[in-house]
């Protein structure tokens, strides 16, 4: 009879320790889901089509947008993934192809270290080589502080993109008689294609939102600038300003920034997910 | 080799230098940025406790104090819970609810810190001046730690937005390190007749304590460096009090609010040198962290 008791006692204690594991699992997707019903419920009526496309006003005016902040946030994500998709490309490259040795797995973990490095971290590097030696703010030096927090995650996904191209491929290839430029342009890449644009999705996700090293990088502007050499508005920077600004209207647009920031970020997510699926299809096929 | 090949390994190897100076670059500009701060105040910087931009003085501790004190808040919260949703995902849920729940959960790293730092200002913020801090000032105000006038903005709240932001990342790795333990493990467990949560519980989560533990760090290395959420609610105040809910300030976040209005160039030198000590702090707990997971995963994948 004590065998059963305490059998019943374990399976109890089995029960009860799912229970909690369960409860955690739900208590952290149901944090998600009460953030995103918050801002969508705060933010939806401040989203319309003046909120899309207009210019913030000034104080006190109501209405007005963040159209220059969409804008801007479009341009300096294009130009940091301009700048991040070569450099990051040809360290994958030569880390998938040549990489063997200390050099390389120096570079990995320097790569690794860049990962971790806070972003307000990286602003800072920006402001002292692109800023105060040319004494302003500009789109361009938050472009390279872009540039620099996208690129550890395209190198090390699109590294192991290339490498999980079969060994035989490229062998393939380079036995018809194609140099290995050609063999890794026209076999290799296109092979990983897929799983780099997910890899490039998912760091543009992470910019998209970025805000720290905006601060002392692009600035702000309250104009439609699309000069890249000076201070930039940004969607980002525009919902961190009004948020922290004592007018409620103001308090108002940021929460439809933030619904603006998530949609997209929620979209990028998306596609990098639908990405995947055709990367690993096509590496099936 | 042909030409062709010559010309394309010396660009791949042009591409990964530039990667590489990048890289070296950051820390060489942080210690140059700092350089008349660290001439003018040498070591002690980390230990002074004077943040008095007028009198030219600078300190750190009160925002290493507060960076250390919201992280070490945010860890004690996600840790629990992130380690427990990732034995679920990982042992005992489905399929069909496993994936997902951690779709959701990944979605949760997903959301851009200003809305993490809205969220937490508006919504956060109130909640905890009115109904979690006074509640654990009714059980728990008898300790200097939950002692003292509730702002709604300070410490506490630093730290529970820090957890909310980390609990992704401990749940996302531990649950990777936990897939990682060997099958025969766990049949040899359940074989023993132990039940499910016994084997979760006494030889899987053993098993890879240094990997969870290593989970932990990185969620830890994170919240050290996390600043525009935290700059939102975290009071801005360059003290040191023993209580949560005093304001306060961290590293990541005197930079955030200071920068652009520095003056002086000793000022704007602190300030990096700040960056400095975050920067280096976040190498090593991210280095320590990947040793760690790589321990039990195997691989650095």
């Amino acid at each position: 009879m004590i065998g059963t008791a305490r059998l019943h006692r374990r399976r109890v204690s089995a029960s009860l320790g799912t229970a909690v594991t369960l409860l955690c699992a739900l208590l952290c997707a149901g944090a998600l889901l009460v953030i995103l019903g918050y801002v969508v419920v705060q933010g939806i009526g401040s989203v319309n089509r003046a909120f899309l496309t207009q210019l913030p006003h000034p104080v006190g005016v109501p209405g007005g947008g963040v159209g220059n902040g969409i804008l801007g946030t479009v341009i300096i994500i294009a130009i940091a993934t301009a700048m991040a998709v070569p450099v990051g490309l040809l360290t994958a490259i030569y880390l998938a192809l040549f990489g063997r040795g200390t050099v390389p797995e120096t570079l990995r973990f320097l790569s690794d270290v860049l990962s971790g490095v806070p972003s307000i971290a990286i602003g800072l590097f920006a402001y002292t080589i692109l800023v105060a030696p040319l004494k302003h703010f500009s789109a361009f030096s938050a472009s390279f502080a872009f540039m620099m927090l996208m690129l550890p995650l395209l190198v090390r996904t699109s590294e192991q993109a290339i490498r999980s191209v079969p060994q035989t491929v490229r062998e393939g290839a380079l036995a018809l008689g194609m140099s290995n430029f050609r063999a890794t342009m026209r076999i290799v890449l296109p092979t990983a294609r897929p799983a780099i644009i997910t890899a490039l999705l998912l760091a543009i996700a992470r910019v998209t939102g970025e805000t720290a090293p905006l601060l002392f990088t692009a600035f702000g502007s309250q104009f439609w600038e699309t000069n890249p050499n000076r201070p930039m508005a940004v969607l980002a920077l525009q919902v961190f300003n009004y948020a922290i600004s004592p007018y409620a209207n103001w308090q108002a647009q940021a929460w439809g920034g933030a619904l603006l920031l998530i949609l997209a970020v929620l979209i990028l997510s998306l596609g990098a997910r639908y990405m995947l699926r055709q990367a690993s299809r096509r590496l099936e096929s | 080799m042909s030409p062709i090949d010559r010309g394309f390994a010396a660009v791949v190897y042009g591409g990964s230098v530039l990667f590489a100076l990048l890289i070296v670059g950051l820390f060489v500009e942080l210690v140059l940025g700092s350089w008349p701060s660290l001439k003018a105040f040498g070591p002690s910087f980390i230990w002074h406790s004077a943040w008095d931009p007028v009198a030219n003085k600078f300190g750190a501790l009160p925002m290493i104090y507060g960076t250390v004190v919201t992280s070490l808040i945010a860890i004690v919260l996600a840790a629990f819970v992130g380690i427990m949703a990732a034995v679920f995902l990982a042992d005992f849920a489905p399929r069909w609810i496993a994936t997902p729940l951690s779709f959701l959960i990944e979605l949760l790293a997903a959301v851009p810190s200003v809305v993490y730092g809205l969220w937490g200002l508006f919504v956060l913020a109130p909640l905890v001046r009115t109904a979690i801090g006074p509640a654990l000032q009714h059980v728990l105000g008898w300790t200097p730690l939950f002692s003292g006038p509730i702002y709604g903005v300070g410490l506490l709240t630093g730290g529970i937005i820090l957890a909310l932001m980390i609990v992704p990342t401990v749940t996302a790795i531990s649950r990777e390190v936990i897939a990682a333990i060997p099958r025969d493990l766990r049949e040899a467990s359940m074989a023993l007749g132990s039940t499910h949560w016994e084997t979760a519980t006494r030889v899987v989560l053993p098993a890879a304590r240094i990997g969870i533990f290593g989970a932990c760090v990185l969620g830890l290395g994170r919240a050290l460096g996390e600043t525009i959420a935290v700059t939102m609610v975290i009071g801005n105040r360059p003290e040191i009090s023993a209580s949560l809910f005093a304001p306060s300030y961290t590293l990541a976040s005197v930079i955030a609010n200071e920068f652009t209005e520095a003056t002086t160039s000793l000022y704007i030198s602190a300030l990096i040198e700040l960056g400095l000590i975050l920067f280096l702090v976040s190498i090593v707990v991210n280095a320590l962290a990947r040793l760690m997971i790589w321990r039990v995963r195997g691989s650095r994948a």
